[in-house]
């Protein structure tokens, strides 16, 4: 069975990486670019990961995850939280929220791609 | 011989008229009749006091027995009235501005107002003063006894004398409460006796000169005569003597009674410079015969001190003996009544007084209660003072000559001397040296004088006064180290008072004053400097509201104190003018000074002026001006601490500014890692898939490698970017200053944006006018056009999309306006989009490094234009002006 992966970044050209990686490690891929869009998204999309950006346009990559969490059906969703900025206060905030997985740009694709399918479950 | 019963009655009878006189004389004083009461001879007649019991009989029996030494008594206060009258002078100026009672008082207030030294006087004093007081009661009783044929108890007779000279002391003594004031009665009657006494002498005088004998010529041919005036008496003895009785007129308590606390007139003083003289030599004149004549005709044992008396009543002159007897009677009586008035002033005030207050402090007592206690207080030490100048008769006997006994008192009186002068005339004397000086002195006078007078019966024995205490020859009291002195009242006298001023010196040069004793030192010394320059002490009542209001006006200020006292005198009902100095003015001066001064300074200050000033109001103006230069200091530290405060707060705002600055610079570098971290994830991602993936197709290959390479052009530019805005900020770039068509620039921007309009499905609005010339670097200043029109489209247009651009040559300024029909952007938001990496909210426009806009407005104003937002227009809409050129500048 496949598993699904929701992206959610407003970078085009990153957005187009993490496709092709996941798509080619067997993923079905969903995007969004827009925070505001995020949520509805994800409630449509139900993912099994979701790769989340801190800064988005509109509503912040918190603000979704809070969103994310506060959705029974999305509450359990494992989230990838994706940052430019790498601070460590934006790291606990990120991890205190719920966020599974915390990366820093620029990323390694096997790390990202290896940290997708552990959430996932498709390791072990 | 005149029988018991005339004496008696006659003594009653003159009793009674002096009793009449001091009554009169008081009734007018309180109507305010003054009179003659007030005149310099009553002064003069009043300070006769000092021909005691003991000069009208005793100077007649020392003549007798030492020829001319009698005259040193009246030498000395001769010497004192005609050669140091301005001693006097000072002291009863200093009295009548410290309303000085006594000479304790005098002393006490000197040396800092000390209460233990007001003690020691007046128990010195008093101590010194019994034996003087017993020898009046000793003279009159044996006046009294010579007329009783020997029938007349002597002793019942003192203590009846005693009693009524008690009745008289207190009816005319203690009147008024304020011991200050002149005892009117008491004065007169002592006048009204000086006269008798003088009478009396002259007419026992003139009858043994004349009757007696034939005249002068007569009296000193007769050999004792010779005997008498062959007598050398100028050795130290005679010396010490008119030392003593000098002292003794200043000294003595009832003689500052009645020449410093009773004078009214300081001018009184130069009558009786030489009107006291003249009647002391009067007085002294017959004393010389009258012994002569004695030694001649009594028979042999009989005693010289009653010549006086003897004489007539040996001759049948019945009437001038019991005129004799009435002026001797005078003698006793007026030198008793003013010294137990003296002493028990200073009894009262120095000892039953403080103690009283100290036994009711803290319990509330009207005022009223205190003038009764004050005058039982006095009532009773009169009762002491005779009580005790009875008890010494009774215990003393007749024992020892009268001169004897009255030079025991001149010198214990002495022992005040020193400390008086040097409390007038030299400021560095303190209370320590004064109190060592009175009680050195006096140790030393009862030792060596005093205790030994009573012949061993009185604390020394016989055996320590022949052989001096526990065998030790050195220490008898006669004769003290061994000096070699025969005489025992010059040896006490030398020895009494090289202590005293010893001690008086070392002690004031050892001991540091406290600040009341600095300052009465200085009134007391400077007394006519400071009453001269026209501010005394004693301040009259009309004199006190002037001087509070001088007083308020230095410490208030000249407005506030004005406007009080206005209020006040209206309040009172006086239309114009200043207020009366009641004590409502007073208690709300002090509050208004309190507020200034403090609680206790202000009560001090108020009532020096409005009570009984103790201290002058030059001084109390340097103290109020000292106090108002600390206010004013502290005004200016108060000042300086607010500027403290200013330059504290601008170091804190600067302070807060920098760290804006740093926390900015954190943010931009922060944002600059952002900035750099997204291109630099996409470069990374695709070049790790192209390495690692071997098959892919080409399409692909050839996009992926597209990215990369935006990404870099990407970083590159913000590079550039961030390079340009700091160059712009430090202002090290220089522009060109092109002349350029406004026209030409504004259709290369729009060029340059054009895919990117066409993109957002937008056709900008410009309809270029008139060319307008500009100076300016073309591609700096397509570029701020590029900036605002792209950041247009970046943030979202309306529907249907619009934007327009606009050109507008100004008299002052060129302005290019573009407007968007987009959300635009919150008033509250206008200079945040100036700031670095601002994207208004956490997160905006991606994809924007964010530096346009900053950029553009530093290349406007390093132009000499702006960059500015204007709000409240719907959409955005940014204004660009540039300064005005002159059209032929323009022109290529």
């Amino acid at each position: 069975m496949t598993k699904r992966v929701l992206i959610v970044e407003d970078e085009t050209n990153i957005v187009e990486s993490l496709s092709f990686l996941l798509g080619r490690a067997g993923f079905e891929v969903q995007t969004v670019a827009d925070g505001a869009l995020a949520l509805d998204k994800a409630a449509h999309v139900e993912p099994d990961v979701m790769i989340l950006d801190v800064m988005l346009p509109n509503v912040s990559g918190f603000d979704v995850l809070r969103g994310v969490r506060a959705n029974p059906a999305l509450t359990s969703t494992p989230v990838m939280m994706l940052t430019a900025k790498g601070q460590s206060r934006d790291r606990e905030q990120a991890l205190q929220l719920g966020a599974d997985v915390f990366v820093t740009k620029p990323f390694s694709n096997a790390d990202i791609v290896a940290e997708a399918r552990r959430l996932a479950g498709l390791d072990g | 011989m005149l029988s018991w019963n005339v004496i008696v009655l006659t003594c009653l009878l003159y009793v009674a008229a002096l009793f009449g006189v001091a009554f009169w004389a008081e009734r007018r004083a309180r109507a305010g009749h003054f009179g003659w009461m007030r005149s310099p001879l009553v002064y003069t007649l009043s300070i006769s006091v000092y021909c005691t019991a003991w000069t009208y009989y005793g100077a007649v029996g020392s003549a007798a027995r030492n020829g001319l030494e009698f005259a040193a008594i009246y030498l000395g206060p001769t010497l004192v009235f005609i050669g140091w009258w301005f001693l006097f002078r000072k002291l009863v100026r200093i009295a009548r501005e410290q309303r000085t009672t006594s000479i304790a008082d005098l002393l006490s207030s000197r040396y800092g107002k000390s209460s233990l030294i007001g003690v020691f006087v007046t128990v010195l004093a008093v101590i010194a003063s019994t034996p003087y007081i017993a020898l009046q009661l000793t003279s009159l009783s044996l006046s009294f006894t010579l007329f009783s044929d020997g029938s007349a108890n002597s002793s019942l007779t003192a203590f009846w004398i005693a009693v009524g000279l008690a009745i008289f002391t207190i009816l005319f003594g203690t009147r008024h409460v304020d011991a200050n004031e002149r005892h009117y009665g008491v004065v007169t009657a002592i006048a009204l006796e000086a006269i008798v006494k003088l009478v009396a002498i002259a007419s026992v005088g003139l009858f043994v000169v004349f009757g007696l004998a034939s005249g002068p010529s007569d009296i000193f041919a007769r050999p004792e005569s010779a005997e008498l005036l062959s007598a050398d008496i100028f050795g130290p003895r005679w010396i010490t003597l008119v030392f003593l009785s000098a002292t003794a007129i200043i000294c003595l308590p009832r003689m500052f009674q009645v020449i410093v606390v009773e004078n009214v007139d300081e001018r009184h003083l130069a009558t009786a410079a030489w009107a006291f003289p003249m009647y002391i030599f009067l007085m002294s004149l017959f004393v010389l015969p009258i012994a002569i004549v004695g030694l001649n005709t009594m028979p042999a044992g009989s005693n010289p001190d009653l010549f006086v008396l003897t004489l007539p009543l040996a001759s049948g002159a019945n009437t001038l003996a019991l005129v004799a007897f009435i002026g001797g009677f005078s003698a006793a009586t007026s030198m008793v009544i003013v010294s137990a008035i003296a002493l028990a002033t200073m009894m009262s005030n120095h000892i039953f007084m403080p103690l009283w207050l100290r036994a009711t402090a803290g319990t509330p007592s009207s005022s009223g209660d205190v003038r009764r206690i004050l005058l039982i207080s006095r009532r009773v030490s009169i009762l002491v003072i005779m009580g005790l100048g009875y008890l010494y008769y009774l215990l003393a006997g007749d024992g020892g000559a009268l001169a004897s006994i009255g030079l025991i008192a001149f010198l214990g009186a002495a022992q005040f001397l020193p400390s008086v002068i040097a409390g007038l005339y030299w400021r560095g004397a303190t209370r320590t040296g004064a109190l060592l000086a009175v009680g050195s002195g006096a140790v030393v006078w009862a030792y060596t004088l005093f205790l030994p007078s009573f012949g061993g019966s009185l604390i020394l024995s016989a055996e320590t006064i022949a052989n001096g205490p526990f065998g030790l020859g050195w220490l008898r009291p006669n004769a003290l180290f061994g000096s070699a002195i025969s005489d025992p009242l010059v040896h006490a006298v030398i020895w009494s008072m090289a202590v005293n001023i010893t001690m008086l010196c070392v002690g004031s040069m050892m001991s540091r004053p406290r600040a009341l004793e600095q300052l009465q030192a200085k009134i007391f010394v400077d007394v006519f400097a400071l009453s001269a320059a026209g501010q005394g002490m004693s301040l009259g009542r009309t004199a006190k509201s002037e001087k509070l209001f001088e007083l308020a006006q230095r410490i208030l200020g000249r407005e506030q104190a004005g406007r009080m006292f206005t209020e006040i005198a209206r309040a009172q009902g006086k239309p114009s003018g200043l207020p009366d100095a009641d004590p409502a003015l007073t208690a709300r001066l002090e509050r208004a000074l309190a507020g200034a001064l403090g609680a206790s300074s202000a009560h001090a200050m108020v009532s020096q002026i409005s009570g009984h000033g103790t201290v002058s109001v030059p001084e109390l103006i340097r103290m109020a001006d000292e106090t108002a230069q600390i206010v004013e200091y502290s005004h200016r530290i108060e000042e300086k601490s607010r500027e403290l405060e200013i330059s504290a707060d601008q170091l804190r705002r600067a302070n807060e500014r920098l760290r804006a600055i740093s926390d900015q610079k954190d943010a931009f570098l922060s944002q600059v890692s952002h900035e750099l971290r997204t291109p630099m994830t996409s470069i990374r991602s695709f070049a790790e898939i192209l390495r690692e993936t071997d098959q892919i197709d080409p399409d692909q290959h050839q996009r992926f490698v597209t990215i990369i390479h935006e990404e870099s052009q990407r970083l590159t530019r913000l590079l550039d970017e961030i390079l340009d805005l700091s160059v712009l900020e430090t202002g090290r770039t220089t522009m060109r200053r092109d002349p350029l068509w406004l026209d030409d620039v504004i259709r290369q921007a729009l060029d340059a944006t054009e895919p990117l309009m066409r993109r957002a499905g937008v056709q900008p609005d410009y309809a270029p006018g008139a060319e307008i010339p500009v100076l300016a670097d073309r591609d700096r200043l397509a570029q701020v056009f590029i900036n605002v029109l792209s950041n247009a489209v970046k943030y979202g247009l309306g529907l249907p999309p619009r934007i327009k651009v606009e050109a507008v040559q100004g008299p002052q300024e060129v302005t290019v306006t573009i407007t968007d029909n987009g959300p635009g952007i919150a008033e509250a938001d206008a200079d945040r989009v100036f700031e670095k990496f601002s994207r208004l909210g956490e997160a905006t426009l991606a994809g924007s490094a964010g530096l346009g806009l900053p950029i553009s407005r530093e290349i406007m104003r390093n132009l000499d234009g702006d960059l500015t937002l204007r709000s409240g227009e719907g959409g955005a809409c940014f204004v660009i002006t540039l300064p005005v050129v002159e059209q032929s500048a323009a022109a290529e």
